[in-house]
């Protein structure tokens, strides 16, 4: 218990930012899914981090980060397919360029 | 026996079916049309004199015996109205004279009809539908058992007449067959003065119907004349009289239409705007001959009008008749018209016949009937073939240049003389027609003409006062006078002297198939009258004179033979008959005629008809036209037509503003308005749809952080 929560909360916060700031800004869409992937470690750190700190008898938060991992395994799966498939049809990755959904 | 009587419905039928299969299927077919006419009317003549030989040998002559069918017809409450046929002794009369003289007219017209007319005149088959309709007619009201059927037939020959009488109106003016437009318009009137005046008398019929009805329950001839009924009819009082003498005078209303009597004979003279044919069959065989019988079937009703004292119905129709024998003889002196001399001539025997029922001799006014349908029809036929030959003698007129150019009548008997010679045929039937008319023995009109003045003759000698009897044997007799000097004015006129025109000059025979009816009708002109002759034992009143309950009123005894009325009528008969033939044999064109130099004002009285055409014109029908002006224009141009565009108007205006405030307010801004403003947000908010899923983000991220702020900061 050397390490007070604020401080882990702060980290994660921290890397939400940077996960966000990823995925706004990035234009390649790898590093947009890069950006979630921070976002999602960042939820993980949190929820590890309140199991240890609040409820430590309970194993929810472990297994919801353990969700986590997996469905962004998944997520990270469907998201490479997506760009693969865009980039053979359209040639680019670059997120400002798929922009045929709009009026 | 019996199973021929249930085939009396039949009788009628087959005109009416052949009427129908005309109408509907062949009518384009004019030969086959008519033929099929004719084997309508020839079924029925020989169904017809089926039966009337069959009633003659059955002996059962009379209403309590005779027999009947009935048929349901009409549901009315709890009482149904049904509608029946009988056969009895006068029934079976009229049955042998019915059929058979149409039948003669049908077979006539074949003929007739074609006259100048193309052979695929549309008309011609529809001429031949009209007739065997107006078969129909008559052939149901004589085998009526009941005044239901009675009156159905009835109102079918009263249509028929219309349509018949106004034939020629649909004709088109044409002057190769010598149709001018006047003539046109004049048939057209005279169907429907015909139809109108008709049907006056048909109003006073239907409420005397009616009346019956409401009094007793029951239409039927032979309940109705139940003696406990009639005394029932007798005891109500209606207008301070008997309800039966009103009743009767209703029904007598109703015959004086039909029948051409005094007051309203004056459509019948008009009616012969109709082709030839249908004026014979109208005016001897048919129509006019429906009146007749009518008042002859209810003679109960008369009777027991009479009985009761001093509300004499049959005084009435006896007066009538006599009026009006004297009035069409009167009149028949001073037409120029072949066929008006005859419809006056008509009328005047229909007042005989009437004279005869109303002395209370059912015989002898239908004997007059019967013979009168043989004699009469013939005379029409025979004028028809006469203005036949007279138009087709103008065709080779005009032909060989002769002709005048000029428009003239083929009717008028002033261009027509010396047609015996061109016209042997049928100067024969018409000579054998007017004897029968004239009364000459042994023609057929001198028994029945005979028959009703001896009838007069021996009620005023039985009473010895100079009583209504004695003015009536008297009309009737200064009738005959008249009658017979009209008719040798006619045959002068016609047959003898020479042409005075033309036409004349050329005119030649008609066809057989004209021809062979007259001289048939002639033989029965000739002697039809031996049914009924006293020295074989009246046959006729064997046949039909106890009909009706003999009372003291009404007899079935035949009156003896009188040689003194016989001796008067035939005097004066012959004596007309030779002073009109030898003033007219030698008339000349232009040369003032021979009743117009004796006669002076009398004949322009005559002339014209004793103006009582011109005092309707003038008392009635005026009148109406002014009132229906009157109506008229306040319908059209005063009150109502003016508050109707009234009203038109204030709706446009409403429907103006309407519209101005539908356009211009609600269309304008709340239904464009509305599509204007999603139009326009539309236009203006799709720029925020991007396309790039990183602006979304932003906006998704910077919206939960301003949503977390505000959260957070209350």
């Amino acid at each position: 218990m050397a390490i007070p929560l604020p401080w882990w909360l702060t980290v994660a916060a921290a890397l939400f930012a940077i996960g966000l700031y990823g995925v706004l800004s990035r234009r390649n869409a790898i590093g947009v899914l890069l950006g979630i992937e921070l976002m999602l470690n960042a939820a993980n750190i949190n929820l590890v981090a309140f199991w240890r700190y609040i409820t430590p008898q309970a194993l929810t938060g472990q297994v919801f980060a353990i969700f986590v991992i997996g469905i962004a395994a998944a997520e990270a799966a469907a998201g490479l397919a997506i760009i693969i498939s865009a980039y053979r049809r359209r040639r680019t990755v670059v997120v400002d360029e798929l922009d045929t959904m709009r009026w | 026996m019996e199973f021929i009587f249930n085939l009396t419905p039949l009788i009628p039928l087959f005109p009416l079916l052949a009427f129908a299969i005309i109408v509907l299927f062949t009518h384009r077919h004019n030969r086959l049309s008519s033929s099929i006419a004719i084997g309508g009317i020839a079924l029925s003549t020989a169904l017809g004199w089926t039966l009337v030989l069959a009633t003659i040998l059955s002996g059962e002559h009379a209403w309590a015996e005779g027999w009947q069918l009935r048929v349901p017809w009409l549901p009315a409450g709890t009482t149904v109205l049904e509608l029946g046929f009988a056969v009895d002794g006068f029934t079976a009369a009229m049955l042998f004279m019915v059929p058979f003289v149409c039948l003669m007219i049908f077979i006539y017209s074949q003929g007739y009809m074609k006259l100048g007319q193309p052979d695929q005149d549309p008309r011609y088959a529809r001429f031949f539908a009209y007739i065997s309709l107006f078969a129909a007619g008559m052939l149901g009201l004589v085998v009526a058992r009941d005044l239901v059927l009675l009156f159905i037939s009835w109102e079918v020959m009263g249509l028929c007449s219309y349509l018949l009488i106004g034939f020629w109106s649909f004709r088109k003016a044409d002057s190769e067959h010598h149709i001018d437009a006047a003539q046109v318009v004049r048939a057209r009137q005279a169907a429907l003065k015909a139809f109108i005046t008709t049907r006056i008398g048909d109003v006073l019929l239907f409420s005397g119907i009616a009346l019956l009805y409401s009094y007793t329950g029951t239409l039927t001839f032979r309940e109705l004349f139940r003696p406990e009924t009639l005394e029932t009819l007798q005891a109500i009082s209606l207008l301070g009289m008997p309800a039966v003498t009103v009743i009767a005078l209703l029904v007598f209303g109703g015959a004086v239409g039909k029948s051409a009597q005094f007051p309203l004979h004056v459509w019948l003279p008009d009616a012969m705007e109709g082709p030839t044919p249908v004026s014979a069959l109208i005016h001897a065989a048919t129509m006019v001959a429906a009146g007749v019988y009518l008042v002859a079937r209810t003679l109960p009703l008369f009777i027991a009008g009479f009985v009761v004292a001093d509300a004499p119905a049959l005084h009435w129709v006896a007066v009538i008749g006599a009026i009006t024998a004297l009035l069409g003889a009167t009149v028949g002196l001073a037409q120029d018209d072949i066929k008006r001399v005859l419809a006056y001539s008509t009328i005047s025997q229909l007042g005989y016949m009437m004279m005869g029922l109303g002395l209370g001799s059912l015989v002898a006014g239908i004997f007059h009937l019967l013979t009168h349908a043989f004699f009469k029809a013939l005379l029409f036929l025979s004028a028809g073939s006469v203005i036949h030959g007279v138009e087709h003698g103008a065709h080779i007129a005009a032909h060989n240049g002769h002709g005048h150019g000029e428009h003239f009548s083929p009717n008028d008997m002033k261009i027509m003389g010396g047609l015996r010679h061109r016209m042997p045929r049928t100067f024969v039937a018409y000579l054998a027609g007017a004897l029968a008319l004239v009364g000459i023995v042994p023609f057929a009109g001198f028994w029945s003409k005979d028959e009703i003045l001896a009838e007069a003759f021996h009620l005023w000698r039985a009473d010895g006062t100079l009583n209504l009897p004695f003015w009536v044997w008297l009309a009737g007799t200064l009738g005959a006078f008249f009658t017979a000097l009209y008719m040798g004015r006619q045959l002068g006129l016609v047959f003898w002297g020479e042409p005075r025109h033309a036409a004349a000059r050329h005119a030649h025979e008609s066809p057989s198939s004209m021809t062979v009816p007259l001289i048939v009708l002639a033989l029965f002109a000739l002697l039809f009258g031996f049914v009924n002759a006293p020295f074989l034992g009246n046959p006729l009143h064997h046949l039909m004179g106890n009909v009706h309950e003999v009372s003291e009123v009404v007899h079935a005894e035949a009156i003896p033979f009188n040689p003194t009325v016989a001796g008067i009528s035939t005097v004066l008969a012959v004596a007309g008959l030779l002073l009109g033939w030898s003033l007219y044999r030698n008339y000349r064109a232009g040369q003032v005629e021979p009743f117009q130099a004796a006669l002076g004002p009398v004949f322009t009285v005559l002339r014209n008809k004793y103006y009582i055409d011109d005092l309707y014109q003038w008392a009635i029908i005026r009148p109406a036209v002014w009132l229906a002006n009157f109506c008229f224009n306040i319908d059209d141009r005063w009150i109502i037509d003016p508050f109707v565009d009234l009203v038109g108007a204030a709706g446009r205006a409403a429907s103006d503003i309407a519209r101005v405030l539908d356009s211009g307010v609600i269309d304008r801004w709340f239904v464009e308005g509305t599509a204007q403003l999603f139009n326009a947000a539309g236009r203006w908010l799709r720029y925020s749809e991007t396309g790039h899923v990183q602006n979304y983000l932003l906006v998704v991220a910077v919206t939960i952080l301003l949503l977390l702020g505000l959260y957070l900061y209350f």
